[in-house]
């Protein structure tokens, strides 16, 4: 055999895999498709949006979970493990939903490329919502070492139910876009999160100052959506001026507890008539 | 004739091929419409005129989600998978199959119609069916490495370590619709939905059961966390919790004849793993008011001794909970909140579990038992009853609603562990009182049947599940074994049961079933 010939042999293999991770693995024609996207309007022209979500009221005091089947979950918490399905610090509300609903249709944004992580620790989800685009990887992470499984229940897109028995990750994502897909753990029925797929980068989930920042939209007049999981939604429209930076806030009131429908894609449990996944107490 | 065949055959050809080209949408609907929507409604969501009644509840076709597939998780199935799901059913459900009862060309027409109604179906690609190759030879080895992962997957979070369905996380779970679902028991393959068989259990854990809380473990596979080869040996192992075939229905309970004073009377006596078990398959209660259409009891299995003066019974059934448990108390809710009808008193309440067997008050000579739902008020049944928080006792009942305590009690022993209650039950032959209580004579077929209530599920009174009439047969004679060999005992004993039933049937037109011999591939001792 000749020297060059062993060489290309040799090396084969590496090729084919730099092959297959320039194409991005399973999905290469998108990925082609990706490279000629661009932001489908001139930057230079865009605004901003800031803004604040805001709770009125008292908020329903954290449940005690009941990990005596996990201790080792239990063990990751300081005090008892709790889950706080309407969390508010100072009057601020976290983990709402905030995308841009209206206003930018017809527009083809490319595809973001970071891949967000949800991970399990202390068999709770973090973070316990996530905003990506169709197409765009969300790495489900499990930090736990113990059996999780996270299972999907998406009404437009494709579901799945994947078992991770050790820490480990898995890639999956979402071909449509479709607010709110429900992720749950049936091991620990507990462990609730939710996904939305908004088929542009202009979303966010509210941290512990209960603010979010949308930036670089172009210029125009939006509808935009605020998705809690036990609270609803909400709109207003609003206006993004070149260079500027638009300000709104959204109020949810703890009135809404238990009557407020939240949006799960199409209605997914037909014989229930209030919010999925709430707490047992609110059964 | 010749001709006639052949012309017959060029027919159904040229049927099925126009079938085949153009699917026939309005005979879809009419097949659709006929047979399938009072469980799956007119509009194929699933909550047809009937879908109260049953849980898991009939499959909602608009989100386009199938449980057994050929395809990895999330996909939609190949035309095959969904043709064989309509042709054989699903055996743990009330999923009927359809191969006898409908022609090729009708469950192929209604096939299109059922994807009609999620519209992906026709812009999605061809699924691609997964290549599940071969199943390996079973072994020792195999088995034992199958337990490993069995254990460090921890399917037992779910299945519980015994495989019986009722791990720490069994009584929450959930389906996609937000009903309540049982981890299936791992140790009645026979009730699997897409089969027992080890390629089917293989093919189940590659592809998860979509809408359901069973994963997929095909990523484990991918992240190399073990190979396709270790999850053919946890098939295997799994396909080892299960008797090698199906348990058979047999009529007649057998009483062997012990030595005076050997009948064991506990529960964990060892003794009884030496006993032959029969098998009694049990349904829900659907005719008193209040019915009940989700027992979560579906078979008990019984041995039975006698030395000539006492007899003992050994049941033993699965059952996910000791009740009246309190992790349990939320699946109860959660069942009672759907399930029609709503007769009766329905709140969740904490309910033991129970166990009653029934005979009538004295052997009939006649052809006619008591009624089998606990007798009428003019020919009533004696009962033993047994719960999990009070002692045993005898009873009468004249029906199901009218059931008297006789006085006394009946010697018990009872044991919940693992997804399992084993209770024995012991009385002398001769009652003190023969006036309402049976006296146990040697040598004839007495009529005998069961009822269990699975307190945790909701079920109380006549909310439970029910058998029909059997027969026990107490042998006569000092116990075989000791002049016969075991292998003569067993031609003597299969003999046995086909007199008992055909002097049993001279006497009782009713019975409809012949019975067979004691079951070969079911070993005496076997531990159900
Ligand atoms: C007596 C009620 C009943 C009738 C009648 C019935 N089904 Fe079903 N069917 C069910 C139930 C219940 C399920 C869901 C079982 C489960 O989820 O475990 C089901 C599930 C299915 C599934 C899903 C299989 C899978 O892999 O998930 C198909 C396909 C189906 N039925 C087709 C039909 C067709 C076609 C007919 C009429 C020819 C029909 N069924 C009639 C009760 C019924
Ligand atoms: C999160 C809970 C959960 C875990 C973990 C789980 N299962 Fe299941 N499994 C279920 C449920 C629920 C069903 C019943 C689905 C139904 O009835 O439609 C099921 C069904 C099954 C079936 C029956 C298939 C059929 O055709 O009906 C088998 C076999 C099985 N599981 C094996 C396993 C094994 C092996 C593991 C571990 C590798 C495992 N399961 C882990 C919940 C679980």
């Amino acid at each position: 055999m000749r020297y060059s010939d062993a060489v290309t042999r040799a090396l084969l293999p590496f090729a084919l895999l730099g092959l297959i991770v320039a194409c991005g693995g399973d999905a290469p024609e998108t990925e082609a498709d990706d490279a000629e996207v661009e932001m489908p309007f001139d930057v230079a022209t865009a605004g901003h949006l800031q803004g604040m979500v805001l709770f009125e009221g008292d908020p329903p005091p954290p449940e005690v979970l009941d990990m005596s089947s996990e201790p080792d979950c239990a063990a990751q918490w300081d005090d008892q493990p709790m889950r706080d399905l309407v969390q508010v610090s100072d009057g601020h509300l976290e983990n709402v939903f905030i995308y841009v609903k209206e206003g930018l249709d017809g527009m083809d944004f490319p595809r973001a490329r970071d891949t967000p992580v949800m991970d399990q620790v202390g068999c709770r989800y973090t973070p316990t919502v996530i905003g990506l685009m169709p197409g765009q990887e969300i790495t489900f992470r499990n930090s736990d070492g113990l059996l999780h499984n996270i299972n999907s229940s998406p009404t437009v897109n494709r579901g799945f139910n994947i078992s991770q028995p050790v820490n480990m990750d898995t890639q999956r994502s979402f071909a449509s876009p479709e607010v709110m897909i429900p992720v749950r753990c049936d091991v620990h029925g507990w462990m609730r999160a939710y996904i939305g797929v908004v088929p542009h980068p202009y979303h966010g989930v509210t941290g512990s100052g209960g603010s979010f920042d949308l930036r670089d939209l172009p210029p125009g007049e939006y509808v935009i959506e605020a998705w809690h999981s036990q609270l609803g939604t909400q709109e207003q429209t609003v206006t993004i001026a070149t260079g500027e930076t638009a300000e709104v806030s959204f109020t949810f009131t703890s009135e809404m507890l238990g009557t407020a429908v939240v949006p799960l894609g199409e209605p997914i449990y037909p014989h229930r008539h209030h919010a999925p996944h709430s707490a047992p107490a609110t059964r | 004739m010749a001709a006639i065949r052949f012309l017959g055959l060029v027919l159904v050809l040229v049927t099925a091929d126009l079938a085949a080209q153009q699917p026939d949408t309005e005979r879809g609907r009419q097949v659709y419409e006929r047979w399938c929507a009072a469980c799956h409604a007119v509009d194929g969501a699933g909550e047809g005129p009937a879908a109260g009644y049953m849980l898991p509840r009939p499959r909602d076709f608009t989100r386009g989600i199938y449980q057994i597939r050929t395809t990895p998780g999330g996909d939609i199935p190949t035309d095959d998978d969904i043709m064989r799901m309509i042709n054989e059913g699903m055996p743990g459900t009330t999923m009927p199959g359809w191969q006898d009862q409908l022609s090729r060309a009708d469950r192929q027409a209604v096939l299109e119609y059922i994807k009609s109604f999620y519209p992906p179906f026709e812009t999605m690609a061809a699924p691609e069916p997964i290549d599940f190759g071969r199943a390996p030879r079973v072994s020792d080895d195999r088995l034992e490495e199958g337990r490993i992962f069995y254990d460090s997957i921890e399917c037992w979070q779910c299945h519980g370590d015994t495989g019986r369905g009722y791990g720490s996380s069994a009584p929450e779970l959930e389906d996609d619709w937000g009903y309540p679902i049982r981890a299936v028991d791992l140790t009645k393959n026979w009730k699997f939905n897409g089969g027992g068989s080890v390629e089917e259990i293989y093919r189940r854990l590659r592809t998860g059961m979509d809408g359901t809380p069973m994963p997929s473990f095909s990523d484990l596979l991918d992240a190399d966390f073990m190979t396709e080869d270790q999850l053919w040996s946890l098939a295997h192992y799994v396909r080892s919790l299960a008797p090698d075939r199906p348990p058979r229905v047999r009529e007649v309970i057998r009483a062997d004849r012990v030595e005076p004073g050997e009948v064991p009377t506990t529960v964990a006596d060892e003794r009884w793993d030496e006993v032959e078990s029969f098998y009694i398959p049990l349904v829900a209660q659907i005719i008193v008011l209040p019915r009940w259409f989700d027992p979560s009891v579906d078979a008990v299995w019984v041995q039975a001794l006698h030395d000539g003066n006492e007899i003992a019974l050994r049941v033993t059934w699965h059952d996910r909970s000791e009740s009246p448990h309190p992790n349990w108390m939320q699946w109860q809710e959660r069942v009672l909140e759907v399930m029609e009808p709503r007769e009766g008193d329905l709140d969740p309440a904490p309910r033991p579990d129970r166990l009653a067997v029934q005979f009538p008050r004295s052997i009939p000579s006649g052809m006619e038992r008591p009624y089998f739902l606990m007798g009428t008020s003019d020919n009533p049944v004696y009962l033993w009853q047994w719960s999990s928080t009070d002692d045993a006792e005898p009873a009468q009942a004249r029906g199901m609603t009218e059931i008297e305590p006789l006085g006394g009690s009946i010697a018990s022993d009872a044991r919940w562990e693992a997804g399992r209650w084993q209770v024995v039950l012991t009385r002398s032959l001769e009652p003190e009182d023969t006036s309402n209580r049976l006296t146990f004579e040697r040598g004839t077929a007495i009529p005998i049947a069961f009822y269990v209530w699975d307190g945790d599920n909701g079920e109380e009174g006549t909310r439970g599940a029910i058998s029909s009439w059997y027969f026990i047969y107490l042998l006569e004679d000092a116990p075989i074994s000791t002049y016969v060999t075991p292998l003569m005992a067993f031609f003597l004993t299969g003999g046995l049961g086909l007199v008992v039933v055909a002097r049993a049937q001279k006497r009782e037109r009713a019975l409809e079933t012949a019975s067979e011999g004691p079951d070969p591939t079911t070993p005496t001792g076997r531990n159900p």
